[in-house]
């Protein structure tokens, strides 16, 4: 796979990524013939603002599909987090800095939780993050009933809604390129990455090869509860609001993503490359859908066909390109 | 090992019963016992089907998004042409359940991915369909026939069609999960998938009919569903879900698949069905039930791993 440069051009053009890149081609011409407007670079970057919380999770979620598991409880660690905040700012006082650490703690302490469950006691992460998902959602019910809290210092709304220095470029697509910088070069270019692609391809052989399997399972569930923390800050400052319901139905978007992105669902690959393109296609499409209006639920059947198909179609190009290879050898 | 299991929850059973009633003696009158069995009718059907998906290592998310769009398309096809006749509709929500259990069955046994991504999928589908066909409006109760809203509470000898109808659910399924061949096979396939095939077991079959006997059992749950309260929404049922994998896991059914009872199954049915009237009756807040329930699956997830690895 990794030798581009021999590959016949038939191969390169069903490379999983170079399938996203005409999709994501595709949508943008789409749009540009829709609204003249569109293809303006402030506009693009205005739009980035509705889909970087989600991106920012995405990433930690590569780490974790590719190891075989599972978490379907972010959007739940992002209720929680957004709760604790509100109230640390309603009844404490507490201003920005006190309120993203309250933000990224809660979050990194629900990820430990989570992790500790899954590899200590040995239950599927399945299991335990979905009585996550409602567990800690429930929680923020708990603390918040029908409230809302919309107390947050102003100087709070930068981290979600301002841009760096005097350009357009809005601070969280900032933060998120240095991440998906870094967890690029931690998945492709270190042992790390090496030994989730271990893990996800064979975990009783990466055991017998003397990984310990549990501790990165359980560094990568910290991880995202970290990360989901992050998201939870930036969400709660560009929306200036917190109440329990925040974030509903994001674990379907973010694993959608993922798996569109090319890592496979069963474990053992994926890339950086295709699961950022497959962020800005969802991303993309969503902004899209509401700018006709389309309502959430019904957003909510397209996301949902496409997690199936974006399951369903990396497999299938991957069983076409073995047919051309074997075709090849003969 | 199974026995001593559903003894403890018996026993817990009991207990709880005690102490709610001696914090609120209403609970023990009659009525309301009446309803709590009525309540839990639709949650024993649903976590039926829900129990022979867990028991082939599956989980199905989307139940409560389908009983609700079984719900909704069977009260507007009564409220648009009340008179096809009631045995017609109940057929129809059937067979509207089936359909959509054997989507999310095909999707699993003949393309191969994950119950959890499927049905991750799919609830959001169904759900947005429900929308979709009402147009966002409510089915209320002017709108249905007596016929049709007398359809779980009519009955005989004081137990009402809905408790008649989940009883025998169970024992139906129950018997063929304990007697029949197939029934062998689906506790087969979950407890080992590669053993299975080799001793000759159909694979794609066995993967397919749990998703496809849940659709249909909670397409007729759907209908009864509407009936019993009387009006359909677009958020009927939500969560439902929740408090099936509930009922299974606390009933003792392993969540990696291969091993659970029905018994097992109905006492913790009844078990959830108690506190969440409990809840109410003690004057709980609803705002602890989602949190609550959470709890219930993580408790009693790590228990079973626990009880299974001392084993």
């Amino acid at each position: 796979m990794k030798s581009t440069k021999k590959m016949p051009i038939r191969r390169i053009l069903m490379q999983w990524e170079v399938v996203l890149f005409f999709m994501l081609v595709t949508l943008i011409v789409v749009y540009s013939k829709l609204s003249p407007h569109f293809l303006d670079l402030n506009n693009i970057l205005r739009t980035t603002f509705n889909f970087m919380e989600k991106a920012i999770i995405v990433l930690p979620m590569m780490f974790i599909i590719i190891c075989r598991d599972i978490d379907i409880s972010v959007a739940g660690i992002i209720a929680l987090s957004s709760c604790c905040m509100g109230l640390a700012s309603q009844h404490l006082g507490a201003g920005t800095p006190e309120l993203i650490f309250v933000g990224l703690l809660t979050g990194l302490s629900v990820g430990i939780l989570n992790g500790l469950i899954i590899t200590k006691i040995g239950i599927p992460a399945i299991a335990v993050t979905l009585a996550g998902l409602f567990l800690f959602r429930g929680i923020a019910y708990v603390l918040l009933g029908d409230m809302a809290v919309t107390t947050y210092p102003e100087s709070f709304a930068y981290l979600g809604q301002g841009c760096v220095g005097n350009t357009r470029i809005p601070f969280q697509l900032v933060l998120f390129t240095i991440l998906a910088i870094i967890f690029g070069i931690v998945l492709h270019k270190t042992t790390y990455g090496l030994k989730l692609f271990a893990i996800g391809g064979n975990s009783t052989a990466a055991r017998l090869f003397g990984i310990n399997v549990d501790r990165i399972r359980f560094f990568n569930f910290a991880l995202i509860g970290l990360l989901s923390g992050l998201a939870s800050v930036l969400l709660t400052s560009r929306i200036s609001s917190t109440r329990p319901d925040i974030a509903s139905g994001w674990e379907l978007e973010i694993i959608t993503i993922t798996v569109l992105g090319g890592v496979y669902i069963f474990g053992g690959s994926g890339n950086i490359l295709g699961v950022v393109i497959s962020i800005f296609i969802v991303g993309l499409t969503r902004f899209g859908m509401s700018l006709i209006n389309i309502p959430g639920l019904i957003m909510g059947i397209l996301m949902g066909f496409l997690l199936i198909i974006a399951v369903l179609l990396p497999s299938f190009l991957r069983e076409l390109q073995g047919k051309i290879l074997t075709k090849q050898q003969q | 090992m199974v026995k001593k299991r559903e003894l403890i929850l018996l026993v817990s059973l009991v207990s709880l019963i005690t102490i709610i009633s001696l914090r609120a003696p209403r609970f023990l009158n009659i009525g309301n016992f009446r309803d709590i069995l009525d309540d839990t009718s639709l949650l024993a059907m649903v976590a039926m089907g829900q129990f022979m998906v867990i028991l082939i290592a599956g989980i199905d998310l989307s139940v409560g998004a389908g009983v609700a769009l079984t719900g909704m398309s069977v009260a507007l096809l009564h409220q648009y042409h009340p008179e096809i006749p009631i045995f017609v509709i109940v057929l129809l929500s059937i067979l509207i359940g089936f359909s959509l259990g054997s989507f999310n069955g095909i999707l699993v046994s003949l393309l191969r991915i994950p119950p959890i991504i499927v049905t991750l999928g799919t609830m959001s589908i169904y759900r947005g369909f429900v929308f979709v066909i009402s147009g966002g409006t409510w089915v209320s109760a002017h709108e249905m026939s007596d016929a049709f809203k007398n359809l779980p509470r009519g009955g005989f000898l004081g137990v009402s069609n809905l408790l008649f109808v989940a009883i025998l659910c169970v024992i139906t399924f129950g018997i063929f999960l304990k007697y029949t061949r197939t029934g062998r096979e689906i506790y087969s396939v979950g407890g080992n998938e590669t053993a299975s095939q080799y001793v000759g077991i159909n694979l794609k079959k066995i993967k397919y009919l749990p998703f496809m006997l849940a659709g249909s059992i909670y397409g007729l749950a759907g209908l009864f569903w509407v009936a019993r309260y009387a009006s359909a929404q677009s958020d009927t049922a939500m969560g439902f879900e929740l408090q099936t994998i509930a009922a299974c896991v606390v009933g003792g059914v392993s969540i990696s698949g291969g091993s659970g009872t029905t018994l097992g199954v109905v006492l913790g049915v009844l078990l959830l069905g108690i506190v969440n009237n409990a809840l109410t009756q003690i004057k709980i807040s609803p705002f602890w039930q989602m949190g609550l329930q959470g709890l219930i699956i993580l408790v009693a997830v790590i228990i079973n791993t626990i009880m299974e690895k001392r084993t």
